[in-house]
């Protein structure tokens, strides 16, 4: 059965959220829409489709501490930070950004499983907000996601006056047992609709047949790399804002008062990610260009029963300052050659 | 739950100076005793806690029962670090990662060929220990050997005294690559030796060293008819989190921290040439 809320109580039910729970929403700050902690006098920008990263950050922060040290002479005292212990509630993720959680699960959820991701994931409650106006940049559909039908453990849908709820999960079903009943139909129009604009997007019907089954050292060694990469800056502006780049540095930092060890985002695109001693076994931006989208349509998939590592969000199109982005290698490269 | 990569404490008791710019740092737990057991070919993380952490080969064999070793040159922060510490001085440590050398399956039974250049030498050391405590398990046992100069050499003494000791039943073949003072061994490149040594390809194979040596050794040996299959080789590439998590020694559809870094050459050919 499903819930509604009339939009003019929506402040009030997420008031009611955040009395119990952390609250983390799409909020404007400084002019940019981003995730982050919701309150009485935040400004709740669910009008905007792409927040400027993805939600991810709810799940694996930009920067955590995984451990403390206390250095005495010759000795050490190691402190491991504390993993997440208290629920909260992700409120107004995209379709997109929510199927990037369960690719973010492939991997730091996979054996041995992350401590730090696992307690974030096993205390958030994902409510997830059908897309009204899917933008020029969307392509999610290539993906098998379905902007007007999201995931996540509580699913909404907007209309001028109301919220409809859909719980998929009993987290999800918690959140909204107070709500008024009301029938499954209510949202058909809306859900048309968004599917009506997903059909006619530029984007909505790329070709990847090119990366389907095992042409590793194929799709590798096309010299098409080379023209697709040129232009490159390598200035890891996609990884950030990408929904599934999952990669980190670990770094020590010395406070003054002992030494924080933290993870942060890191990015396949910057010259010193695989830099050693000896050298980088990728020279130039060609080879760190092509290393991040074969691990996204490539290598990835072959770990992950073909599932790309792409939900088609966009954002990298819209920010990437030379336009060196998936969908042109998509276009280029995966086409298959011999069809 | 943290265990994965959140490190333990160690101590160092024992430092070796082992070349000009190799050491050789023992490692107990705080109470005495290895941090944790391994199996050769495995590696571990080492920090120093504000300089930063590195992914090194346990040059030990797991059958040294109260300590592990690692063969460390200085090239970089950590290392750099390593070298100038005392006896005594506590790191963190975590491990073991990754799949290690086939020593109780495909190695069982098999004639052994180690090929090593400088410190390529510390991951078959382990290697070569636990093959010496088992060795009724093992067919016929050949080491070469080579560095820049006999200075260079990585265990000299135990490399003469262990290995090169007839009742080891092991064949050590040692070459540097120019004419020295004081050197009535072979001189010259590992390649060209393992070629003038004319090995029987049905040797199984481990080697170990710099990239440019271990493409030349491959090749002296298809010349001498062996199989990639046949040829074992380890890999060291920058890794930050030991378990297929942070990307950075991706190749391919492989993590070399967990699915390598022991690596059969048929293997490596399914990967791009990106190592």
């Amino acid at each position: 059965m499903m819930k509604k809320l009339p939009l003019e109580q929506l402040p009030a039910f997420l008031k009611g959220i955040s009395e119990t729970k952390t609250l983390v929403a799409p909020v404007e700050k400084g002019g940019q829409v981003n995730f982050d902690l919701w309150t009485e006098d935040s400004t709740l920008r669910l009008d905007v489709l792409k927040t400027v990263k993805s939600a991810k950050g709810a799940f694996f922060p930009q920067v955590e501490d995984i451990v403390h040290f206390q250095m005495q002479g010759k000795n050490i005292d190691i402190h491991p930070a504390e993993v997440l212990t208290e629920d909260f509630v992700l409120f107004g993720v995209r379709a997109c950004d929510a199927r990037s959680f369960e690719l973010l699960d492939r991997v730091f959820l996979s054996d041995p499983t992350d401590p730090f991701y696992a307690a974030r994931r096993a205390h958030g409650t994902v409510v997830t907000l059908a897309c009204n106006r899917p933008e020029e940049t969307c392509f999610c559909t290539n993906f098998g996601i379905d902007g007007a039908d999201p995931a996540g453990d509580l699913s909404a849908w907007m209309t001028e006056d109301t919220l409809y709820f859909q719980a998929n999960t009993e987290k999800g079903a918690a959140l909204v047992a107070g709500l008024a009943d009301c029938d499954d139909g209510e949202i058909t129009e809306t859900q048309n609709s968004i599917r009506e604009i997903l059909n006619k997007l530029p984007l909505s019907n790329l070709n990847l047949t090119g990366f389907e089954g095992d042409h590793l050292k194929e799709r590798f060694d096309d010299p098409r790399w080379e023209e697709l990469s040129r232009g490159c800056l390598g200035c890891g502006t996609c990884t950030f804002v990408c929904p599934t780049c999952q990669c980190y540095d670990v770094k020590d930092f010395d406070s003054g008062n002992g030494i924080r060890r933290f993870r942060c985002w890191d990015s396949c695109m910057f010259s010193d990610f695989t830099l050693m001693a000896h050298g980088t076994n990728r020279p130039t931006q060609k080879e760190r260009f092509r290393q991040r989208f074969m691990h996204k349509l490539v290598y990835f998939p072959s770990n992950n029963d073909g599932i790309y590592s792409c939900v088609g969000c966009g954002r990298c199109l819209e920010k990437c300052p030379q336009s060196n982005h998936i969908v042109n290698v998509i276009k280029t490269l995966g086409v298959k050659e011999d069809a | 739950m943290h265990d994965n990569i959140i490190p333990m404490l160690g101590v160092v008791t024992d430092i070796r100076t082992d070349t000009p710019d190799i050491k050789t740092f023992r490692v107990e737990g705080v109470n005495g005793g290895k941090c944790f057991e391994h199996m050769p070919g495995q590696c571990a993380m080492l920090s120093v806690p504000g300089v930063g952490e590195a992914m090194f080969s346990i040059t030990s064999s797991p059958t040294v029962k109260d300590y592990q070793e690692f063969s460390i040159k200085k090239c970089g922060c950590v290392t750099e670090w390593l070298h100038h510490m005392d006896v005594g001085q506590q790191i963190t440590i975590r491990g073991p990662y990754g799949r290690p050398f086939p020593v109780d399956d495909a190695l069982l039974g098999k004639d052994l060929l180690f090929i090593a250049g400088g410190v390529g030498l510390a991951p078959l050391h382990s290697v070569i220990n636990y093959v010496l405590d088992n060795r009724s398990k093992y067919g016929k046992v050949d080491i070469v050997y080579g560095s820049r100069s006999k200075e260079d050499l990585l265990d000299l003494p135990e490399i003469q005294s262990v290995w090169a000791d007839p009742a080891s039943d092991m064949k050590v073949h040692l070459t540097i690559d120019r004419e020295q003072e004081g050197w009535d061994g072979h001189v010259g490149f590992v390649p060209n030796f393992v070629k003038e040594l004319d090995f029987h390809p049905d040797r199984t194979v481990l080697v170990c060293g710099p990239p440019i040596m271990i493409k030349f050794v491959l090749e002296a040996l298809t010349s001498l008819g062996f199989e990639k299959t046949q040829v074992y080789t380890t890999m060291e590439l920058r890794m930050k989190c030991g378990v297929g998590k942070c990307g950075r020694c991706n190749i391919g559809d492989k993590y070399v921290c967990k699915d390598g870094p022991v690596f059969r050459f048929d293997e490596l050919d399914e990967l791009p040439a990106e190592y």
